[in-house]
């Protein structure tokens, strides 16, 4: 099989076929000598800790919160359980690069997660995958047989007196699992529903153990960082940003797929990896981190960096790195309904303004989309969104909210072209006048 | 301590507090529907959300720490902001069908919405619909107005123990359900429906008969467990339409049993005695009261010239009233005879001279949870205590140890740290284990009477754990229950229990079986060292019996023995609120009325004096029980009987009420001959008292006679070995016999029971054949076989 491209900057995803990613491939690409590093120069957890921090790696969960410093909260000297989380419950549209790491490179997240198992002081690690890529979960439980094997996990690795065990969970594909608190939840076996914060994960996570939890791409950059050093991992990006990110690149592109990139490298050139714009068509607007921030039209993309500083610069957020393209055939209002039906679907209902807003949020664009729109409520829907932001238990609310409100301020002329002429300005003929019923709980 | 300032007044509150309870220190209002002081914080209705200074987005005052200085705004233009939002999507999808909904008027969505929604709503879709649920006969359900807030499901998780009720589904499409096909059957279930913020969950018993606003509040005592929990009754035209807790944090707190929410209804039975009726050449006839009570001052007086004082006897119920009990007691020892008992259930009163004092819970309901270790012995702790169990429950939460010494391993719902099930038989043999190993751990010497008696006996690892569990803490509870107190050794295990306390260091206590077992002790309504107990007058028959509030057939413990002296008697004077089996052996029924009609005072199980007032009118002719006592002793021209007021008849009994209980309060006991394991024959039966069948007004709730307990009362639960020597298939009947009697019950397989048991409550008429026996023969019945199509 033909190497996989992930472009030329790639550290995690790099020399990767599809088809080497057993031990012995990983071993020849340098695996695991991260941590035959650390346990046999005796390395200082701190230490660990330190190198982490001075990469500049920020979690690549979609908070881009500073890995080093998440994990200097954990409290060393806790006594009895700690855990450690990993955080594969990629459900957010357009996401789909913790799949590839986990199926072509799942030996990068165990030794991350042994990594900072030590740097912490935990003992038992869990990765909780989400339910619909069931064969990649019997891969990395395959992967963790042969870790075991090895001698990298469980009591006593490489012959010292640090012990690690990790375990794969996957979940049945809810959405709101991926929220760290309700991953939790999930976890430990009751319906996956946010916990409020405080107390947060590091002092009652697990079982209301100290938890610390980090996405897959997070864990798979350790790897790098302790072997190369972090100032190696931050000169692959730029201050603040450090390291590379895979992007998930998805729609209107000649090549969608996971592209490695060092942050900070233009948008125009990832555009470039994934082959340019199918058709040759015009760029009208991008997702840049993820289907639950803002989008941004073209030209602006077209002028930002890929980096967290540069996109928040911007208007929007890196996100998960899953980068949306659409040309100038999509019809923001149907491409925002479509957003709005997932939130409204996934929502736990738990909390009033999440359980409440975001099927009224979906509601009044399927209205609108429908012909059936009134003057009024694109004001309503950026009032909802504000009712809905913010106030909420966790950042679902806030998911559902912020592209509601970006699709309504940056394409409003097209909303209200919905409104008053009861059709699309994009696809004429489209979904226009015919009042569609409301189908809510089919899907 | 931490300072903050909330709407700019200065409060200073406890470490780990919230802004919750800051503002309501300072008695700043927050909107708030999930928020409750006794239940876990949710944080989820979100209606809470205030403004905090520094903060980037309005905080849940519910669920956010107070922290130094900060500085919050529960009604600034931006929480207001907040909080009418949350208001408004709350209200998109809920019906607002207040005009049909028992709620108005009393919603906790209707008032907030007056302060925080709009007047019209911008929701113009369609709203959603759920499926009502059915919970069972006492909470009905309309389930589209739940707003979520999950109050109903962390009661059930952290109050009642058992999570009968949750949320299912996703987003939307979240509702509030029970296990499939399963009703709430905790005997703590109403409280969801004054937990239920919104008409979601409302009393199916009260469904749609009055308004609120047309009901007045009374207060009242509940006339039922020992607990004396503290009632709210509402009233419509003299007649209670239904009741609800009054919040007494060292009683009830805010909580009532169904048993004290639901038995209401039957006050309005249609068996209630309405008018008095004498018996004569056979036939029942009304009369007046004047004629009635000179009817009965007669007849007493005819007893006494030609038997004696000492023919005419007394039982009453524990349930009557402190007034009522001692004007009966005056009246009894007035005309000469000292046989009245109010312990109609207590089989063994061999250590009655031994008391030193009238047996009570030895502290107060508050107070357990303080203790570190207790032993609860012999005790259907949930049902016959329900909140006292709740006390227990939550107090093992944080580490009290329960031990349990019982004849049936129920399912208290709490952590029990070690249990000793064993026959009734070798209940006494069982404790005497725990006592025996107590002394060697305490490197205590025995009481003599102890020592000898348990010279030979084993101590088994269970007792042995629960000895230790004793030893180990320094504040030890031992408690009594009623099944104990029922015990035909009751007074060999009354005094181990106090062995056991005095060894552990301990508090001996007694949960109490009857709303004024305490008051009745007090006030003398106990035979004393001269007259007969219950037991006796059932054994040594009276020429002349007065019947107070008690229908002996169901509330003595041998209800055919004490049916057939009874019949017996030359004259049976019943005073009862309801019509019932007086009927046939009474010549005379005096309509007394129930707790709700009268004023009164009940003595709870921890002493305290509760007194209230009469809620309605009586109903008919029917009259205060201590007015007609009143009426009667001065008609026998008895000394002592002129009151013009319920406080005349306190008075009389005390005048300091509470100081006189308090003075009479005392577990101790001398010394009792021990008698530990008798040998018995057959199956040995477990004899409740159910629930829903402990009091004449409870058994006439019919609610409460539709709940999972009430009809698993009439079954016989046979022990696994028992059940499967009988080779029965479930639900089959069994013939069960006592002597020359026998009855016939469903069977069900009880795996909670100890070998060679069956459980067969009192109190029942299905099983009032079987008196008071203690062990059964059980016989399989032939199977029904049905041929052809059953019957649509």
């Amino acid at each position: 099989m033909s190497a996989l491209n992930y472009g030329p900057d790639a550290v995690i995803l790099k020399g990767l076929t599809g088809e080497n990613w057993r031990l012995k491939d990983y071993e020849q690409r340098d695996g695991y000598a991260a941590l035959k590093k650390i346990l046999k120069e005796g390395m200082k957890p701190e230490d660990v800790i330190n190198e982490v921090k001075k990469s500049a790696l920020r979690g690549r969960g979609g908070a881009g919160f500073p890995t080093g410093l998440k994990w200097s909260f954990m409290p060393r000297s806790f006594p009895g359980p700690k855990y450690l989380v990993c955080n594969s419950d990629e459900g957010e549209p357009g996401t789909f690069k913790d799949r590839d790491i986990i199926r072509y490179n799942p030996h990068i997240l165990i030794e991350g997660m042994i990594i900072a198992g030590y740097a912490m002081g935990i003992g038992v690690g869990y990765n909780y995958i989400h339910g619909e890529i069931w064969a990649d979960y019997e891969r990395f439980e395959e992967a963790l047989d042969e870790a075991r094997k090895a001698g990298y996990l469980g009591k006593n690795i490489l012959g010292t007196d640090f012990s690690f065990d990790l375990f794969a969970h996957h979940g049945y594909g809810a959405y709101i699992c991926g929220e760290e608190t309700a991953l939790l939840e999930s976890l430990e076996g009751k319906k996956g529903q946010p916990r409020f914060k405080p107390p947060f994960p590091a002092s009652f996570g697990l079982y209301g153990k100290p938890t610390t939890i980090n996405n897959t791409e997070t864990f798979a950059a350790v790897p790098f960082i302790i072997r190369e050093g972090g100032d190696a991992f931050l000169a692959q990006g730029k201050p603040n940003n450090g390291g590379t990110k895979i992007f998930s690149v998805s729609g209107h592109v000649n090549r969608p797929g996971n592209y490695e990139i060092k942050l900070g490298t233009p948008f125009a050139k990832l555009l470039e990896l994934a082959g340019g714009m199918r058709g040759g068509k015009k760029l009208k607007g991008v997702i840049p981190g993820g289907s639950s921030m803002p989008v941004l039209t073209g030209e602006v993309m077209m002028a930002t960096d890929m980096d967290y500083d540069s996109i928040a610069k911007a208007g929007s957020m890196l996100g998960s790195g899953a980068v949306i393209v659409m040309d100038e055939d999509t019809c923001m209002v149907r491409a925002a309904e479509r957003l709005a039906y997932f939130y409204f679907e996934e929502s736990c209902g738990q909390c009033t303004p999440c359980r409440e807003g975001t099927g009224w949020l979906y509601r009044v664009i399927h209205r609108i989309e429908h012909g059936q729109g009134r003057p009024e409520d694109l004001d309503l829907l950026l009032n909802l969104a504000d009712n809905i932001q913010g106030r909420t238990i966790c950042a679902l609310g806030d998911a559902a909210a912020m592209p509601v409100r970006a699709f309504v301020k940056t394409f409003r002329a097209e909303f209200e072209y919905h409104i008053e002429h009861k059709r699309c300005q994009v696809k004429t003929g489209g979904y226009s006048n015919a009042a569609e019923p409301l189908q809510m709980a089919a899907e | 301590m931490i300072k903050l300032e909330i709407d700019g007044k200065a409060v200073e509150v406890e470490n780990g507090s919230t802004v919750m309870e800051a503002a309501n220190k300072v008695g700043s209002f927050i909107p708030h529907f999930c928020y409750h002081k006794k239940l876990s914080i949710a944080a989820n209705c979100r209606m809470c959300l205030v403004q905090v200074e520094k903060a980037p987005k309005p905080l849940p005052a519910c669920a956010t720490p107070a922290t130094e200085g900060m500085k919050v705004q529960t009604a600034s233009q931006y929480a207001k902001t907040a909080q009418q939002g949350v208001m408004e999507f709350l209200l998109i999808n809920h019906p607002l069908d207040c005009p049909i909904c028992d709620q108005g008027g009393e919603c906790q969505l209707q008032d907030l919405a007056v302060g925080y929604g709009g007047s019209a709503s911008r929701y113009q879709e369609e709203k959603r619909v759920v499926v009502n649920k059915n919970l069972g006969p006492l909470i009905s359900t309309d389930m589209t107005r739940c707003i979520h807030c999950t109050r109903c499901v962390r009661f059930g998780q952290e109050i009642a123990g058992v999570m009968e009720l949750g949320m299912a589904g996703r987003g939307e499409h979240s509702e509030i359900l029970s296990f499939v096909g399963r009703t709430v059957d905790s005997e703590l279930s109403g409280n969801v429906i004054d937990l239920c913020p919104v008409g979601a969950l409302t009393s199916k018993p009260f469904r749609y008969s009055a308004r609120t606003w047309e009901l007045s509040r009374r207060k009242s005592v509940s006339p039922h467990d020992g607990l004396g929990s503290n009632l709210v009754v509402q009233v419509k035209v003299d007649k209670v339409m239904r009741v609800l807790p009054r919040e007494n944090e060292a009683i009830n707190e805010c909580w009532l049993s169904d048993k004290d929410r639901f038995a209401y209804e039957g006050l309005n039975s249609a068996e209630r005695l309405t008018k008095p009726m004498l018996k004569q050449d056979g036939k029942w006839t009304e009369v007046e009261w004047n004629v009635a009570l000179d009817y009965v001052a007669h007849a007493l007086a005819n007893i006494r010239n030609e038997h004696g004082a000492d023919a005419i006897g007394a039982l009453a119920s524990p349930h009557q009233t402190l007034e009522e009990l001692h004007l009966l007691n005056k009246l009894v020892r007035g005309m000469g005879s000292n046989n009245i008992d109010t312990r109609l259930r207590q089989l063994d009163t061999r250590a009655d001279g031994q008391v030193k004092g009238v047996r009570w819970l030895g502290m107060k309901v508050a107070d357990l949870a303080a203790l570190q270790s207790v032993l609860v012995v012999g005790s259907t702790l949930r049902k016959d205590h329900p909140l006292l169990a709740n006390r227990f429950r939550q107090a093992a939460k944080r580490g009290q140890q329960v031990n349990v010494l019982h004849v049936a391993d129920d399912d208290l719902l709490m952590n029990v740290a070690n249990r000793l099930i064993v026959k009734p038989s070798q209940m006494a043999d069982a404790l005497a284990q725990v006592a025996k190993a107590l002394a060697a751990l305490k490197s205590q010497p025995l009481s003599k009477s102890v020592a000898d008696a348990t010279a030979n006996i084993r101590v088994s690892d269970a007792a042995q754990a629960i000895a230790k569990s004793l030893a180990d803490k320094e504040k030890v509870g031992i408690f009594v229950g009623n099944f104990a107190e029922h015990h035909p050794e009751f007074s060999t295990l009354y005094a181990l229990a106090q062995e056991v306390a005095r060894l552990a260091g301990g508090t001996l206590g007694f949960l109490g079986e009857a709303a004024n077992s305490v008051g009745a002790a007090a006030v003398g309504a106990v035979p004393g060292s001269k007259g007969l107990c219950a037991q006796g007058m059932k054994s040594q028959p009276r020429k002349a019996y007065i019947v107070f509030g008690a229908e002996p057939d169901l509330d003595a413990a041998d209800g055919e023995a004490t049916l057939a002296a009874l019949y017996t008697a030359e004259t049976v004077i019943a005073f009862s609120a309801f019509k019932h089996a007086a009927s046939r052996y009474a010549d005379v029924l005096l309509p007394i009325a129930p707790f709700t009609e009268t004023a009164g005072t009940f003595v709870n199980t921890e002493g305290t004096v509760q007194s209230f007032n009469g809620v309605v009118k009586p109903l008919g002719d029917a009259r205060p029980g201590w007015k007609v006592l009143r009426v009667l002793g001065n008609l026998m021209k008895l000394d002592g009987f002129e009151f013009n007021s319920i406080e005349d008849v306190r008075a009389d009994i005390a005048a300091d009420l509470q100081g006189f209980v308090a003075g009479k309060l005392n577990n101790a006991i001398g010394e009792v001959t021990m008698n530990l394991a008798p040998a018995t024959a057959g199956v040995e039966r477990i004899a409740e008292v159910p629930l829903y069948a402990a009091d004449p007004l409870v058994r006439r709730a019919p609610s409460l006679q539709k709940t999972a307990d009430a009809k698993r009362a009439a079954t016989a639960g046979l022990a696994p070995d028992v059940y499967d020597n009988l080779k029965l298939v479930d639900g089959q009947s069994v013939r069960i016999k006592a002597g020359a009697a026998e009855v016939n019950l469903p069977a069900r397989r009880d795996p909670t029971l100890p070998a060679g048991t069956a459980r067969v409550a009192l109190a029942l008429p299905e099983t009032l054949a079987l008196g008071a026996a203690t062990t059964l023969t059980l016989e399989m019945l032939p199977v029904a076989v049905t041929i052809g199509h059953a019957a649509e």
